[in-house]
């Protein structure tokens, strides 16, 4: 292990490396600590999680795409009491570094999932989900409303106090990103977490109906690594000084530096755990050894660092 | 409570390369055998792998599940890992194509596996199409328990048939039904159980294909002595737990329908807690 300082922060919360898990690609954590330690990553962000028990959506709830997958889980979990209750103790029984996100249909129920979390020690940051795709009613993607948005934020934010960093999940399809966030950070969000998978749809050609079974679904991987760049430095243009949690697409330390370098303060892997169960650390570990490579003194130093000289 | 359920995920999973020691055509199936060393120790009948394909530079990201049909140690090449592939979409295309010798990335064993019972036992084993793969390694297991292991196979047509000439060794009896008629019975292969219940002549079914049959099977032996565990078969995107995709509607001794996954609390399941009319929906019901 070198002595090259790896270390960022979210607002005020500080973390050894920038690599977590993303949520809805790690579950709770348990099943990748087969494989790696807990400990030895960033953080990690478990499933977004809503106040009650839910059965998410019918199967088939995949389908592979060209570099990526559509996926319509539709937030099945525990529900925050058995999450809190099962998951978080274990978690902090790791040593790991903890991320929670929540998700809920209405603007009251993030606030009470909020005041729920607030009671929780060993917790790092809040993921406020606002952008997930699979609900049944598009209108309940708070993200693509910049005044939803707020609201929902502004009600987490004054229900959790000042101190938990909240970072706010937005989603890529919208028309003016960096409003929706400015209008977040307004209303108190920390960070920014972006970008959540892309609304897609695949016709099966069997059936020659939508394939999933809630016929559209959120598109992960490779193919929308793009995308997220594009989001990543439009935002840190827009408002240099809010951290960014970027996401999307990224398998290898070279598509992770991609993200820093258009203004990420971190980078989530997700659907690259799919298919490699030792992503998140090889990830961090050939991100580490690119850095070093690159001459960067350090993580903070490459955060944005394709805007050297930009018109801002 | 935590501590053991996290004792129970997939425990002896590795993460390796793996070599291809054979890999031979048989019927419109590729029989293929890996080395995977003291691996074999761990590998369960019922148990099923994840193999990455198409190469480092693939469009396609996802492993592929297959099951284990058999593992056995072997004097020259250490602990092999047999699994039966059909050549049907990208991914399977290019593991067949894969020449002896070739690496392959790969996960296992993962998953649930058959229940052996611990005394001998009349046991029915059931296969639809390459469904029959991990019976016959099964079998073997079984027949070393001392249970008598009857065995049928059906397809749509004799190609689709996969029993290969040692495999008919492990077992007492072996029957195969086609719907064409093109090999053995004509008809399906579920069709001589219900009179097998009925004589009391079986005492457990393990059985492995499409769903439907794993369906029809569970509707036979509900309401009777009959155990059924069935290796589910649901698309899956990680294999290892994390991605929610594979879920199956599954109910709990509280009577409470959960989405399972079926890596993790399958492949194998209780046939008669799968909510089989459920597949494909949301329970109504409120949680």
């Amino acid at each position: 292990m070198s002595d090259f300082d790896f270390s960022t922060t979210l607002g005020n919360a500080f973390f050894n490396t920038p690599i977590f898990t993303a949520s809805g690609c790690a579950s709770s954590g348990k099943e990748l600590s087969q494989f790696f330690a807990l400990k030895d990553i960033g953080a990690v962000v478990t499933k977004s999680v809503m106040n009650k028990p839910r059965y998410g959506r019918p199967t088939p709830r995949m389908a592979e795409t060209p570099s990526g997958m559509l996926n319509s889980i539709g937030l099945q979990g525990p529900g925050i009491e058995a999450f809190l209750a099962n998951d978080i103790p274990w978690l902090v029984e790791q040593n790991s570094r903890i991320i929670i996100s929540i998700a809920g249909e209405t603007i009251e129920e993030y606030a009470t999932l909020a005041r729920k979390v607030r009671s929780v020690g060993g917790i790092s940051a809040i993921e406020v989900n606002i952008s997930c795709p699979n609900v049944e009613n598009r209108g309940l993607v708070f993200a693509c409303d910049p005044d939803a948005s707020r609201r929902v934020i502004d009600g987490v934010r004054r229900t959790i106090g000042g101190e938990l960093p909240i970072i706010a999940k937005l989603s890529p399809d919208v028309t003016n990103l960096p409003e929706i966030a400015k209008g977040v950070v307004e209303s108190g969000a920390d960070a920014l977490a972006l970008i959540n998978t892309v609304l897609g749809m695949v016709i099966n050609f069997d059936t020659m109906r939508p394939h999933l079974g809630g016929k559209t679904g959120g598109l992960s991987g490779p193919a929308i690594r793009p995308v997220a760049v594009r989001a990543i430095y439009q935002v840190h243009a827009a408002l240099p000084q809010v951290p960014i949690l970027g996401m999307g697409g990224v398998s290898s330390g070279r598509d992770a530096l991609e993200l820093i370098l258009a203004g990420a303060s971190g980078v989530s892997v997700g659907t690259a755990s799919f298919g490699n169960p030792h992503a998140v650390v090889d990830i961090q570990n050939e991100l580490r050894d690119l850095l070093i490579a690159k001459g960067f003194p350090s993580l903070k130093s490459a955060i944005g660092y394709a805007h050297r000289g930009a018109d801002l | 409570m935590v501590k053991e359920v996290m004792s129970q995920i997939n425990r002896s999973a590795t993460h390796m390369r793996a070599t291809i020691l054979a890999n031979k055509r048989v019927g419109q199936y590729h029989q293929i055998v890996f080395g995977i060393g003291d691996l074999v120790k761990s590998c369960r009948p019922g148990n099923f792998v994840a193999i990455s394909v198409g190469g480092d530079s693939s469009r396609m990201i996802l492993r592929r599940a297959f099951a284990i049909s058999r593992v056995s140690e072997n004097a020259s090449f250490g602990g092999t890992m047999e699994l039966i592939a059909a050549p049907h979409g990208s991914g399977s295309k290019w593991l067949c194509s894969q020449i002896e010798g070739s690496e392959v990335d790969i996960i296992l064993p993962l998953g649930t596996a058959f229940g052996i019972p611990t005394s001998p036992v009349n046991a029915l084993l059931v296969g639809g199409g390459y469904g029959s793969a991990p019976l016959f390694g099964l079998a073997e297991v079984l027949k070393a328990r001392g249970c008598k292991v009857d065995m049928l196979l059906g397809a749509s047509t004799s190609a689709k048939i996969y029993a290969p000439m040692e495999g008919k060794r492990s077992v007492n009896s072996l029957k195969i039904y086609t719907e064409d008629g093109t090999m053995g019975e004509l008809g399906r292969v579920t069709e001589p159980i219900k009179v097998l219940i009925e004589q009391k002549a079986i005492d457990v079914i393990y059985s492995c294909g499409p769903m439907g049959m794993l369906r029809a099977i569970s509707e036979l032996t509900a309401n009777t002595d009959v155990v059924h565990q069935c290796a589910v078969e649901e698309a899956m995107a990680c294999g290892i737990g994390i991605c929610m995709t594979c879920v199956l509607p599954v109910k709990g001794e509280d009577g409470q329908i959960s989405m399972l996954r079926s890596c993790i609390d399958g492949p194998v399941m209780d046939g008669s807690q799968v909510q089989w009319h459920l597949v494909g929906q949301v329970p109504e019901v409120n949680l």
